[in-house]
């Protein structure tokens, strides 16, 4: 399929609206299309920037009172006979699911966001000038690097004998939280990968697996108190590889 | 398990409503552009959903119910009225035109959250809540259509020539501002 066909479904890809069988194809097609990537990484920042810039009222706590009072403690509209006997655990289903469906898609909605930012500070990083901070292949120059940047310390993996090569690192933010980034290459690929403290729910600490989002392959885990993620624009194979020698040294 | 509807309802408005009020003030205050108009819509939309919450179909969705309860009442308050929801040519657009690569998403990147925010509120009404619905509601396509009732495709045509809209209000604000206007 041509550019301009897939130009016209990159809105519904990106809002997560195309069916799997479409998303795998396009997103295979902007791994290989630097025109159709470059305007879908403009596509999402429209979208980021109106999901900021639409956050933007807050009610004042007067009306958030009145409203709770007005709806609160509302006793059951019929209260005779044993409808309740069927009811209740027909609402309790329903609070369940909603409660579960609130749940899921807020944890969904802050994974995204999380997916988006770590892929956006990989773009940075590499559109930057100087990529990283402390340029070297050896780890034994990187890691001790951090010390004293970042409250933790992480170790990295012998390369030798694999494909991946260490660029360098640079010291970098998720919600606040100094982390680590380090950048591997991988045949001219550049691979990110992301340390931070793993606080649990703090640091919107998405599923751990493989996730391929916005043509990009990530993977994630927590090990020994420490998120991990690997962003890229290589294949799987090359983000689990990396993945498993960062597990293993971890 | 077959459920009286009626019933079920009276049990839980409070707990599915309540959590819904922060993001609902947001939308009511983009629509109105008023904050004691916002503060209203807010309660009215409350007193109607409890009002009506018996006709509430358990397992549908929840969410969309109260967005277009606080629409529908948005739409027939006095500024509501003076908002022409229809747009033209809309319903023909069943194709959506492929658009061409864009250096004006570039222009994005620059735009500071304020001018932002002023292009969402010079945008048209029918723009500026789809485009709030499913960038900051993160609603699916499915929710928007039950929200807006406006069948699926209209949500997908409306949404491309708001984002359209939005990347052109903000590219003229751009222009504008570079030549110092």
């Amino acid at each position: 399929m041509a550019c301009e066909q897939w130009r016209g479904k990159l809105d519904a890809y990106l809002d997560g609206e195309l069916d799997p069988a479409e998303a795998s194809m396009l997103g295979k097609h902007l791994q290989g299309c630097a025109a159709c990537s470059a305007d879908a990484l403009g596509r999402v920042q429209m979208k980021r920037s109106v999901q900021m810039a639409g956050q933007r009222y807050t009610a004042g706590a007067e009306l958030r009172n009145r409203v709770a009072k007005s709806v609160a403690g509302k006793p059951p509209r019929d209260s005779r006979g044993l409808w309740w006997i069927l009811a209740v655990p027909a609402a309790f289903v329903l609070i369940l699911s909603v409660a579960v469906n609130l749940y899921v898609g807020r944890d969904n909605a802050r994974r995204q966001r999380v997916y988006s930012e770590l892929a956006d500070l990989h773009v940075a990083a590499l559109a930057s000038a100087a990529p990283v901070d402390v340029v070297s292949t050896d780890r034994h120059t990187v890691k001790p690097w951090f010390q004293g940047k970042i409250p933790f310390s992480f170790n990295l993996p012998e390369l030798q004998g694999t494909e991946f090569m260490l660029l360098g690192g640079r010291v970098t933010y998720l919600a606040q939280t100094p982390g680590a980034h380090l950048i591997y290459q991988v045949r001219k690929h550049e691979v990110s990968v992301f340390i931070f403290q793993d606080r649990g729910d703090e640091t919107a600490s998405p599923a751990s697996g493989p996730i391929h989002a916005l043509s990009f392959n990530m993977e994630s885990w927590t090990q020994n108190g420490l998120r991990y993620f690997v962003v890229g624009d290589v294949g799987a194979d090359d983000i689990q590889a990396l993945s498993k020698l960062l597990r293993d040294a971890g | 398990m077959k459920v009286p509807e009626e019933h079920v309802p009276a049990v839980t408005f409070e707990d599915l409503a309540m959590p819904l009020f922060d993001q609902l003030y947001n939308f009511a205050r983009w629509l109105t552009q008023d904050t004691t108009e916002a503060e209203d819509l807010v309660q009215e939309t409350y007193a109607k959903a409890l009002r009506g919450f018996s006709s509430f179909q358990p397992g549908t969705n929840f969410r969309a119910w109260m967005y277009r309860i606080l629409r529908n009442s948005f739409l027939s308050s006095r500024t509501g009225l003076k908002v022409t929801v229809a747009l033209d040519g809309e319903a023909d657009e069943s194709l959506l035109p492929a658009e061409s690569n864009t250096p004006e998403s570039l222009l994005i990147e620059q735009a500071d959250r304020e001018t932002v925010q002023q292009a969402l509120a010079d945008l048209p009404v029918p723009f500026r809540e789809i485009l709030l619905l499913c960038e900051v509601e993160e609603m699916s396509y499915q929710e928007i259509s039950e929200t807006l009732a406006i069948p699926m495709g209209t949500v997908m045509s409306r949404l491309f020539r708001a984002r359209k809209a939005l990347r052109d209000l903000l590219r003229t604000k751009n222009e504008g501002g570079r030549r110092g206007v």
